[in-house]
């Protein structure tokens, strides 16, 4: 039988087709489009301790970048409504990547533009509507790549070229006039030091939680009585709140340090870098311990039987068939820990370990947000981008081995 | 040739090899038959030293194994699991390699070795070797596992259940090559399975084995038509006993020189129970017979089926 398409229905295909196809792009696009409607995109304060007054998009950016956003976010809400395809999600991506690097244009001129007729002391700071259509952006940007089944490649092509779309901007001065900015100028001396103490921070700490913890990883696959106690030691480590650890390990460091006067020559005290690199090891422990022990465990038994039953040694074995199988689960677990220890190396700062965190707690006491996300920001940076390279990491090896 | 001479390996305090005395003649395709838990794994894996046993000796070759380093052992004696246990990391170049790497072989001649040996199993070298085990289907994975038992050319060749993980068509096939490579290469073979149809099949001797012990050596004739216990008559099967001797019998054996018959010729290998299934659905009582060759050498005739 067959149906007679009703008057209704002889609507030109493509209009057939029309739905909400993509939920998140759209709701992504709801969600900015309230956040601009509702809220503003920079806030303008008289001084950096006063709270801003918000300015919306289109009275704070120009003309010519205010359209564009609205061009693009209009491309991406028809994107959600139409049948998709490769060559829409492509498109979505572009579209999307540009949108971020608009908004991040906006946000600096508009800040240039307030500048021009307010005090030298006046701040211009990134408002809810800026973060909001920034984030849902590099959330569109995301979902079309993962949409796409975005390769390796193509997953660093794109991160590469927005993150240097945005270096270029800051360096031909887009976003000088910005308190972000203003902050980083001020602090431009300390940053670098901050950043590269922070870096180092997790480095050590990384290095030698996987240095301690994966032996420790081998020796509880091997065996697995060892399991009970281990972990149990390492999991009650992890719920001890990261400012408790911190505090706690002042004491028997300061006693140490008394009793051997020698080590605070090693620049060993109760304050400082020491405690902070101990208590950011204890708390990589556990993942690696977990994902070495996990890793090694899951290995196919069958594969190191036939390896054993053919001559291999326990080193061959444990070389070739056993740390090449686990390695994807090792890798996941570093970097559970890499993001982990950047995250917490910003509390270390409490102790006077330094780092990124300095700022974060300077910007707390002085009530100065500005000064809170020069800390922040550039942490979170660095968590996504360690994220990532091990991701790719990861990714890369598995298409090694074809696992 | 394999010596097992009273060994006895217990698990806790359950004796799961009792004083087990066993030789293994050169050349031999020996098959361990027996239900799980008589011992049949631990005995084969005590053969490479997979398992230490606790008492008795073991000698290959006329050499104690217990005298030479285990990896040596190993490595002179091919190894195949139901598992596979290929590993997925490497290609299928690189896995059957395993052995003549770990012999130091130079690459050239293993490169030369994998072809000869993917060629044997009919798998195309120049497609089958840079793949990887998870782009294999399972009969082929098998025969890649074998193929790397095979691979630095082993005296003895251990075989743990080998056919047990695949789909009754591809074991039919497998075992079909096993008995073709037996045959062209000589090797000594100890092979163990539960499965009776798979001993009767592939053996030239069956140890029947039953709680650590063996309850009977024979070839599968022997066992078939001499059972030398209640439990062997059991396991063997009392029905459709005389449809397994028909299996195990070559139409050679029962063959009249000479005569002729009419109809598509058997060869002489034919079991006489394909005989039997080709007269019943060719509805004849009398076949011809061919050679190797495909010359007519003489006829198969019902009532000799029986004799």
């Amino acid at each position: 039988m067959t149906v007679q398409p009703s008057l209704a229905d002889r609507r030109p295909a493509f209009l057939l087709s029309i739905g909400i196809h993509n939920q998140v792009l759209f709701v992504l696009v709801i969600v900015a489009v309230a956040a601009v409607a509702l809220s503003g995109f920079v806030g303008e304060a008289p001084n950096r301790l006063v709270s801003g007054r918000p300015v919306p998009l289109w009275a704070a950016a120009g003309p010519l970048l205010a359209a564009g956003i609205a061009l693009l976010g209009a491309a991406l809400a028809v994107a959600s409504l139409i049948r998709p395809s490769r060559t829409l999600h492509c498109a979505v991506a572009v579209f999307a990547a540009a949108l971020l690097l608009f908004v991040l244009a906006a946000a600096g001129e508009a800040a240039g533009l307030l500048a021009r007729s307010a005090s030298p002391a006046s701040r211009i700071s990134l408002g809810p509507a800026f973060w909001v259509l920034a984030a849902c952006a590099a959330l569109a940007v995301g979902d079309a790549l993962q949409r796409l089944d975005a390769g390796i490649i193509a997953q660093l092509v794109t991160v590469v070229g927005i993150a240097s779309g945005m270096v270029l901007m800051a360096t031909v001065g887009t976003f000088d006039a910005l308190s972000l900015a203003k902050e980083y100028e001020i602090h431009r001396q300390v940053f670098a030091e901050a950043m590269a103490r922070h870096m180092t921070l997790v480095g050590a700490s990384v290095g030698a939680a996987a240095a301690i913890g994966f032996p420790l990883g081998v020796a509880t696959a091997r065996r697995p009585g060892l399991q009970g106690p281990v972990f149990a030691v390492l999991n009650i480590l992890q719920t001890i709140p990261s400012i408790a650890l911190f505090g706690l390990l002042i004491v028997p460091l300061s006693a140490l340090v008394t009793a051997v006067p020698r080590l605070a020559a090693f620049g060993v005290g109760g304050i400082g870098v020491t405690p902070a690199l101990i208590a950011l090891v204890l708390y990589a422990l556990l993942p690696v311990v977990r994902s070495t022990s996990v890793g090694l465990t899951g290995v196919d038994s069958a594969a190191i039987e036939a390896g054993r039953g053919m001559g291999m040694g326990p080193g061959q074995i444990f070389r070739e068939i056993e740390l090449p199988l686990a390695l994807p689960v090792l890798l996941a677990g570093l970097r559970i820990v890499t993001v982990q220890a950047i995250g917490l190396a910003v509390v270390a700062a409490l102790i006077g370990a330094g780092g990124l965190g300095t700022f974060v707690f300077e910007g707390l006491g002085q009530y100065a947000v500005d000064l809170v996300l020069l800390g922040a920001l550039p942490a979170i940076f660095l968590a996504l981008g360690a994220d990532f390279m091990l991701q790719i990491l990861t990714a890369a090896l598995r298409r090694r081995f074809a696992l | 040739m394999i010596e097992i001479d009273d060994v006895t390996k217990y698990y806790g305090d359950r004796r799961v090899v009792d004083r087990l005395s066993l030789t293994v003649p050169a050349g031999d395709f020996c098959v361990l038959l027996g239900s799980s838990g008589c011992g049949k794994s631990t005995t084969l894996k005590m053969i490479n030293r997979l398992i230490a046993a606790d008492a008795g000796q073991i000698r290959v070759g006329g050499e104690d194994i217990a005298t030479v380093s285990t990896e040596q052992l190993r490595r002179r004696i091919g190894y195949a699991i139901q598992s596979i246990g290929l590993f997925p990391h490497w290609t299928v170049e690189d896995n059957i390699a395993t052995v003549p790497r770990l012999l130091k072989w130079p690459r050239a001649r293993r490169g030369d070795r994998v072809t000869e040996l993917l060629e044997l199993f009919r798998l195309e070298p120049e497609t089958y070797r840079g793949k990887y085990p998870h782009q294999l289907s399972g009969g082929e994975q098998q025969r890649v596992g074998v193929a790397r038992a095979l691979a630095a050319d082993p005296e003895l060749l251990l075989m743990d259940e080998p056919f047990g993980a695949v789909d009754p068509l591809t074991r039919d096939d497998l075992q079909a090559e096993l008995l073709r490579i037996h045959r062209a290469m000589k090797k000594t073979i100890v092979f163990v399975t539960h499965d009776i149809e798979e001993a009767l099949r592939l053996a030239t001797h069956i140890a029947m084995m039953q709680e650590g012990r063996i309850a009977q050596l024979g070839s599968p004739i022997d066992i078939l038509e001499h059972p030398a216990s209640e439990f062997v008559a059991d396991f063997v099967g009392r029905q459709g006993i005389g449809l397994k001797l028909l299996s195990v019998r070559k139409i050679a054996d029962r063959m009249r020189p000479g005569e002729t018959a009419e109809g598509e010729p058997l060869s002489l290998d034919t079991s006489l129970r394909d005989a039997l299934s080709a007269m019943t659905t060719r509805r004849t009582d009398r076949l011809p017979v061919c050679d190797a060759a495909g010359r007519k050498v003489g006829a198969i005739v019902l009532a000799d089926l029986v004799r």
